[in-house]
């Protein structure tokens, strides 16, 4: 069995799996269940200033989409930081990590953007022996409102600024936690990075709307009769996260920057997913809030099994390992030639193939009388709609053509590698000749 | 004193009053909303789909499944309705399993086809719950239609005709419209007296007026409706029943097996309906399994359905078997009666095994006796009443035999004998007729 231990910017822990700030790490209950169950780490729930803790709404904080049988995808929250008292949560924190030494445990972090509020709580959470701190720039709604969050995380001088405070008042790690609801992820990173940041992680929530209410005409979740955006996670944000992290892992202002890696994370396919593209680990936490801490078992066992069967002794093996195929479409190779093929064997006759391409596509795709389906070569773009919409998984393959065949759609031989900055059609081409 | 399933003889109340609810509930319970969605999650929105081609009505299967996963199955019922009228009797006796079902791509891939049936059902019950009627007349025509029969096809045919702006009269042979629907389909396929609620809910259309009680060729001649009406149509249905052609058919104890499911269907208590002990129907087809499960759940000890061929051939299909032998029926095939025996009522039936060959049914020499205290004939329905004029082919009539007549449904050629093909004949009866009032294409 392949060895899962991590160590992130210097913290070890016995997995790469991390359970991110949030709901479900409030608590010394919380987070003691969680270490049960087998979590390698647990990033706390940020923690605000001393004083009167926040508030929370008093309805519904969560909203949600659904999938068939009603699977969770999607959820968002209004929830803000933890209202409870400061030092009830610093004296959990201190009684947890005495009690659980081989497991990570982070403390998430937002006050005011001021040195003084910086400088402060960091002398508060000194002696509770955490291993890092993680900067809360991401949360989108409620304290963002008030300054602090994503409304920091927006604005990279910002983060630089707090970052090199952080640095300054304090021995811990520090890792910068990021919000998408930027234009270009690599500027905040960047800016972390040039602040003294010994990581990133990302993606916090995205702000959202789950649905409207259509008699009551109020978004969800609703209060009282009126809504406000919340911040959007679980499996369908995953896509968005998986290309903030390659973007990060890839520019080279911020390449070999460590990545923990969030967004969407459910399985252990997931995490591989994240970690290939160059996350250290993976934070969790709408699994997690789905189907309880048990799902970290699976993760374990999958990532696990998927190593040994790749001959990966260690997670740093996986680290990144698919950051140098992530490219800028311009460099794609436009001699890759590939036709639809249809297994006949498998194919169900569904005909959603058919009329995908036929209505919206390239009409490539033949219906025969007898329900048969077949792909035209010589109008197939090989656009890959047909495989995606058929239900039967590898019925509709890809097949590349071999250099030196015609492509009977364009009538050209395939030919070596070549790209778009390489093609007559090319005005800057054309322009350099 | 009490009867007991050992109980010698046709008797009632063989079993402990409470069976009689549970025998006989819904065979198979309405999927709730959930259910319903998650259901209709697995169609896969088919191009071109198979199931509407299997269809006989050609409903919009992926469409109204769609409508129903998009939680609105009001809009759903109202597709399926404005092909069959009658999509909620269909939901629950169409054999789905050898049309939309056994045709679905997901039957094809793993053996599990969406559940089509019960979505309409859900789709249909909704609606009807509701107490609305979704469809409305257009202007009056000033034409006049008589429908003669009740049934599927009747109905349909005058729903439809009533749709488009006619007048209707239906006549009806029976105390009660629905004609199979009512006196012919199991009891536990129709809870509720859902066929009666079918009838009113369907006539809300308006413009419809039925006489019950009115026997064609007794009580009023065709000739004269197709002198008094603008257009005849007839869905008399298979009033006859086939004779076993065995020695010994007129004993006590033989019975038609439509009879007895008549007799079941219209009875308040059913406990109140005689069964034998020992009961042995003769016959292949659903009237056969639906007469012998029912048999079973009212107390009969030994209930067999012996068929003169094989179970291929069997026009039940292979779920209805299952269902009866799940029930406790046992199937015997590839038998033919030769004689019921008895004193005054009947006691046993010989059988003799047969062969298939290409020269037709060969009777064996080996054989067999089933003791048998009550004899269901269930070989078939024939065509009769046939009015004076009219020409039967192959035991059916023609489906416009006549100018001003049309003819649908059981008695008329085309298609299987189903409820399903029923509607859709009168339906596309109405349709001609309703262009050849009005001079309307199509």
């Amino acid at each position: 069995m392949a060895n899962l231990e991590s160590n992130f910017i210097g913290i070890k822990s016995p997995n790469p799996f991390w359970l991110a700030s949030a709901p479900p790490t409030d608590k010394k209950v919380n987070v003691e269940r969680a270490y049960e169950a087998g979590w390698g780490g647990v990033v706390w729930k940020t923690l605000g200033s001393e004083g009167p803790p926040v508030v929370n709404v008093n309805g519904p904080r969560y909203g949600a989409i659904w999938g068939a049988d009603r699977r969770l995808l999607g959820l968002n929250n209004i929830e803000l930081i933890t209202d409870r008292p400061l030092e009830v949560n610093l004296q959990e924190i201190k009684e947890v990590k005495r009690k659980w030494r081989d497991r990570a445990l982070i403390i998430s972090l937002m006050v005011p953007c001021d040195e003084e509020s910086w400088k402060d709580i960091l002398k508060r959470i000194e002696d509770t022996e955490a291993d890092g701190v993680e900067l809360n720039f991401g949360c989108p709604h409620g304290m963002a409102e008030r300054g602090m969050g994503s409304a920091v995380g927006q604005v990279p001088e910002y983060i630089e600024m707090v970052t090199r405070w952080v640095k300054q008042y304090s021995r811990m790690p520090c890792i910068v936690k990021l919000t998408p609801n930027i234009t270009d992820i690599r500027k905040p990173a960047e800016a972390a990075k040039r602040g003294g940041a010994d990581a990133v992680s990302l993606i916090n929530t995205i702000n959202s709307i789950t649905s409207v209410d259509l008699d009551d005409f109020a978004p969800e979740p609703t209060i009282d009769g009126k809504g406000t955006h919340g911040g959007y996670c679980g499996p369908a944000v995953k896509p968005i996260a998986l290309n903030m992290v390659a973007e990060i892992a890839r520019s080279r202002e911020t390449t070999g920057i460590p990545i923990s890696g969030i967004g969407g994370v459910t399985t252990w396919r997931d995490a591989a997913e994240f970690m290939a593209l160059g996350a250290g680990n993976v934070q969790v936490c709408t699994a997690a809030m789905t189907y309880g801490f048990k799902v970290v078992q699976e993760m374990i066992s999958g990532l696990s099994d998927y190593m040994d069967r790749k001959g990966f002794t260690d997670t740093s093996e996986l680290v990144g390992r698919a950051v140098p195929n992530v490219t800028d479409w311009q460099f794609l190779n436009l001699n890759y030639v590939t036709k639809a093929h249809i297994s006949q064997d498998d194919c169900i006759k569904c005909g959603r193939c058919y009329i995908a391409c036929e209505d919206t596509s390239h009409q490539a795709i033949a219906m025969g009388a007898d329900r048969t389906f077949t792909v035209k070569d010589e109008e197939c773009v090989a656009c890959n709609l047909c495989v995606n919409v058929c239900p039967v998984e590898n019925c509709i393959t890809m097949v590349q053509l071999p250099k030196g065949q015609v492509d009977p759609r364009t009538g050209a031989t395939v030919g070596d590698y070549a790209n778009w900055t390489q093609h007559p059609n090319n005005p800057s081409v054309r322009a350099a000749e | 004193m009490s009867n007991s399933q050992l109980t010698p003889g046709i008797v009632p109340a063989r079993l402990p009053a409470a069976s009689y609810e549970a025998n006989f509930a819904d065979h198979e319970p309405p999927l709730d909303r959930h259910e319903a969605q998650v259901a209709a999650d697995r169609c896969y929105f088919c191009h071109d789909a198979p199931c509407m081609t299997a269809c006989p009505t050609s409903i919009d299967i992926p469409l109204f499944i769609r409508q129903i996963a998009t939680g609105t199955p009001d809009a759903a019922a109202k597709t399926i309705l404005s092909q069959n009228i009658m999509g909620g009797m269909c939901a629950r006796v169409c054999p789905t399993e050898t049309l939309c079902e056994e045709v679905c791509v997901r039957e094809v891939a793993e053996g599990k086809p969406v559940e089509i049936g019960r979505l309409q059902r859900y789709a249909t019950d909704t609606l009807m719950a509701k107490g609305v009627h979704p469809f409305t007349r257009a202007a009056a025509t000033g034409k006049r239609v008589a429908v003669v029969g009740a049934g599927p096809s009747g109905l349909a045919c005058a729903h439809r005709l009533a749709m488009k702006g006619h007048e209707v009269t239906v006549f009806e042979r029976r105390p009660k419209a629905g004609g199979l629907n009512e006196y012919g389909i199991a009891t536990y396929k129709s809870t509720n007296d859902f066929a009666a609620r079918e009838v009113d809910w369907l006539l809300k259309i308006g413009g419809i007026t039925v006489k019950t009680g009115v026997t064609l060729g007794k009580d009023v001649a065709l000739a004269d409706l197709l002198a008094d009406y603008d257009a005849v149509f007839l869905g008399i249905g298979l009033a006859g029943v086939n004779a076993l052609r065995a020695a010994g058919e007129d004993l006590a104890g033989v019975e038609n097996a439509v009879d007895f499911i008549a007799g079941l269907r219209q009875a308040g208590d059913r406990s109140t309906v005689a069964v034998g002990r020992d009961v042995v129907v003769i016959g292949g087809g659903m009237t056969a399994v639906d007469a012998a499960v029912q048999s079973k759940l009212l107390g009969a000890e030994n209930v067999t359905i012996v068929y003169r061929r094989g179970k291929e051939k069997m026009s039940a299909s292979g779920y209805e078997q299952e269902h009866a032998t799940q029930t406790g029926v046992r199937i015997i095939y590839g038998a033919a009666p030769v004689k019921v025996t008895g004193g005054a009522r009947a006691e046993a039936v010989q059988f003799a095994y047969t062969e298939d060959s290409p020269d037709g049914l060969k009777l064996l020499d080996e054989g067999f006796t089933l003791k048998a205290d009550q004899v269901f004939k269930a070989i078939g329905q024939t065509l009769a009443g046939v009015p004076e004029g009219l020409t039967v082919a192959a035991g059916k009539l023609p489906r416009h035999p006549a100018p001003k007549l049309w003819c649908g449904g059981d008695c008329a050629e085309g298609g299987e004998d189903l409820t399903v093909t029923a509607v859709a004949e009168g339906r596309d009866a109405a349709e001609e007729i309703h262009a050849a009032l009005t001079g309307a294409a199509g």
